[in-house]
């Protein structure tokens, strides 16, 4: 029982890791080749899960039609948001970048509640992924199954991409030296657009694999968005690798830490002690975490290699 | 940034700064005169708000250091209120020792950890931290939890009674003033001109053989300890503390005040806040005479705030005071 409910929780953190993942390939891209913090890549997940719930509801419940809406009409919002407002933004300092995407969150957590009200919106798990899968005789939804599969996918494919491509050439080129590549005749401009359309892409995927499993409603990209930024952080900036551990590293220890940490603390403290300290610690425990890395490896666990 | 000619005395920067804080010292009287206690509640606020910006002002203008964090500072101190009164302390002195000592003590190790970064990574690992504290909050149930609770009475500060509104106003007003002048010596001092040093080239002032690190850090404790007095302040304002008060968006608004009013400069901060918290309680209860333009935009208000900002960064880069000290006289 108590192999099996660990083990269960095992892979609720692999999914949850794998989601992370998504959306922190894009951003950690965003990061190391454009220079650019943006928050606002929260509020792209957001609206992935809304164009997925609404296409779901619209078509009959077809997940397909959904990620058909979903990914690539995030993938046009990020270019918008791209052209409109982060582009002028490239050259400015960091606290420029944060407050303007910190004015998209406001504005798009007020846009969702406008167009489809305060109320969360639901969307279904897909019916030929409502079953639960067997694994070594443990049951184990289809659809959760279904996201680590999609992330560990996106994440060989993405692999392949920036490894074995000239596309992903120049994008490592690009994360270590810009202007070496813009002096070689490469459209960095171009890059750059094409980078900041993939990562929307991505949280676009990410919220329309979250959209039946979480309530898609206003504000659900913060909290995600702060969990990406511990992954990026921890696993280092602008690392697809240092995304990818970091990612699963977070996911693993969150999910693992609120599910057994207060029972393990009921086992050495006194049970008002535990009861209390318990989910504090529990919820603390990714960013104590993130501390200690940062505190003994500033460049994070899995920085980019140059040179 | 040019600085103002000091032959002239008189110029348009110290001109609105003495109309700024020459009209919030009205602010109770004007409340009195006109029948509107509203006011009163309203511009405490503003004036809370205005001495956590002016707090973050010292590591965001002077120190070039992008804290998005200061929020959980603004917890601490109302949380400090918060536990003790509903412990039977009222007595605000202890409370105030509490909170600065509390503050003090995390804002060293939390700064020691998040000046071992910078750029990019500092922004992040300060955000980490309040959410840090964040979490912790909601997680007090003895203390309300994701509710938050009410404070069983305000700070007692010996024949100060808080409970009287003016006084709450006159205190924070007096706190500002304070910290102002305060600043002003601090950031024209041999520490305030190393700290500027730090934000143009940090190389540099190290390798002339100033500890930058030390100086960096002090700016951030005294930096965080402002923000500490504005939540106690926040916290007997409202008489309720609640685990938003250190939301991240918190620590977002916050940066807009400092941006917004105009950044490294003192009045600045106060302007911003001022403005930004206006602005909200006028969109907010705005009455257009068209019905349902006044519903939405009554209700979706954060909607314009958000384009707001993004249109203040991309345009009015110097903010409104920087706007005034830059203009060619």
């Amino acid at each position: 029982m108590t192999t099996g409910l660990f083990l269960t929780q095992l892979l609720n953190g692999l999914q949850l890791g794998v989601l992370l993942f998504l959306l922190s390939a894009g951003l950690t891209l965003v990061f190391g080749i454009m220079d650019v913090v943006n928050l606002a890549h929260g509020s792209l997940y957001m609206m992935g899960a809304y164009f997925a719930a609404a296409a779901f509801n619209a078509f009959g419940g077809s997940f397909l039609a959904a990620a058909l809406v979903a990914v690539p009409g995030t993938l046009l919002l990020g270019l918008l948001i791209e052209q409109l407002v982060l582009r002028t933004l490239y050259r400015r300092d960091h606290l420029d970048q944060v407050l303007a995407t910190f004015g998209l969150i406001l504005f798009f957590n007020e846009v969702v509640r406008f167009v489809w009200g305060p109320a969360s919106v639901y969307m279904n798990v897909p019916g030929w992924l409502s079953g639960t899968v067997n694994l070594f005789g443990l049951p184990y939804p289809a659809y959760r199954f279904a996201i680590i599969a999609v992330g560990l996918a996106v994440g060989a494919g993405l692999y392949a991409v920036i490894h074995r491509t000239r596309v992903g050439m120049l994008i490592r080129a690009g994360a270590s030296n810009a202007d070496m590549v813009s002096a070689l005749g490469v459209n960095i401009k171009g890059l750059n657009t094409l980078v900041f359309g993939l990562g929307a892409a991505l949280a676009g995927l990410a919220g329309l694999m979250a959209g039946p499993i979480v309530s898609v409603q206003s504000g659900m990209g913060e909290p995600v968005l702060i969990l990406t930024l511990v992954v990026i952080v921890t696993g280092g900036i602008g690392s697809i690798r240092g995304a990818f551990y970091g990612a699963l590293i977070v996911g693993i220890v969150d999910t693992i830490g609120r599910a057994f940490l207060p029972t393990l603390l009921r086992e050495l403290f006194d049970r008002s002690v535990a009861q209390a300290v318990g989910p504090a610690i529990a919820s603390m425990l990714i960013y104590l975490l993130m501390a200690a890395v940062l505190a003994l490896r500033p460049q994070g666990l899995f920085p980019v290699k140059h040179g | 940034m040019a600085e103002a000619p000091a032959a002239r005395l008189v110029t348009a920067p110290r001109v609105f700064a003495a109309l700024l804080l020459a009209g919030l010292g009205l602010v109770p009287v004007l409340a009195q005169l006109f029948g509107q206690p509203f006011w009163l509640t309203l511009f405490t606020r503003v004036l809370v708000f205005a001495l956590a910006a002016s707090g973050l002002n010292l590591v965001l203008g002077f120190g070039a250091m992008v804290s998005f964090g200061h929020a959980m500072y603004i917890g601490i101190g109302a949380y400090a209120v918060g536990i003790l009164s509903f412990h039977g302390v009222d007595n605000g002195f202890v409370q105030l020792l509490a909170a600065l000592g509390v503050g003090g003590l995390v804002a060293l190790g939390v700064g020691a950890i998040c000046l071992r970064t910078s750029g990019m990574a500092f922004i992040m690992i300060t955000l980490a931290f309040a959410q840090m504290l964040f979490f912790l909050a909601v997680s007090l149930r003895d203390y309300g939890g994701d509710d938050g609770m009410q404070l069983a009475g305000r700070s007692r500060f010996g024949a100060l009674d808080l409970n009287q509104a003016a006084v709450l106003y006159y205190l924070a007003y007096a706190l500002l003033m304070g910290v102002l002048f305060g600043f002003h010596r601090l950031v024209h001092s041999r520490f305030g001109m190393v700290l500027r040093g730090c934000r143009s080239n940090e190389r540099r002032m190290a390798s002339l053989g100033f500890p930058t690190l030390r100086y960096k850090l002090s700016a951030y404790v005294i930096s965080a300890l402002v923000c500490v007095l504005a939540g106690m302040l926040l916290a007997n304002l409202a008489r309720f503390v609640s685990p938003s008060y250190m939301a991240w968006t918190v620590s977002g608004e916050l940066i807009v005040m400092t941006v917004l009013g105009g950044l490294g400069t003192l009045i600045g901060p106060v302007a911003g806040a001022a403005a930004l918290l206006l602005v909200e309680e006028g969109l907010s209860s705005l009455k257009l005479g068209v019905p349902w333009l006044d519903t939405v935009v009554n209700q979706h208000w954060l909607a314009l705030i958000g384009i707001f900002i993004v249109l203040v960064v991309l345009v009015l880069k110097q903010g409104i005071y920087g706007w005034l000290v830059a203009r060619k006289p």
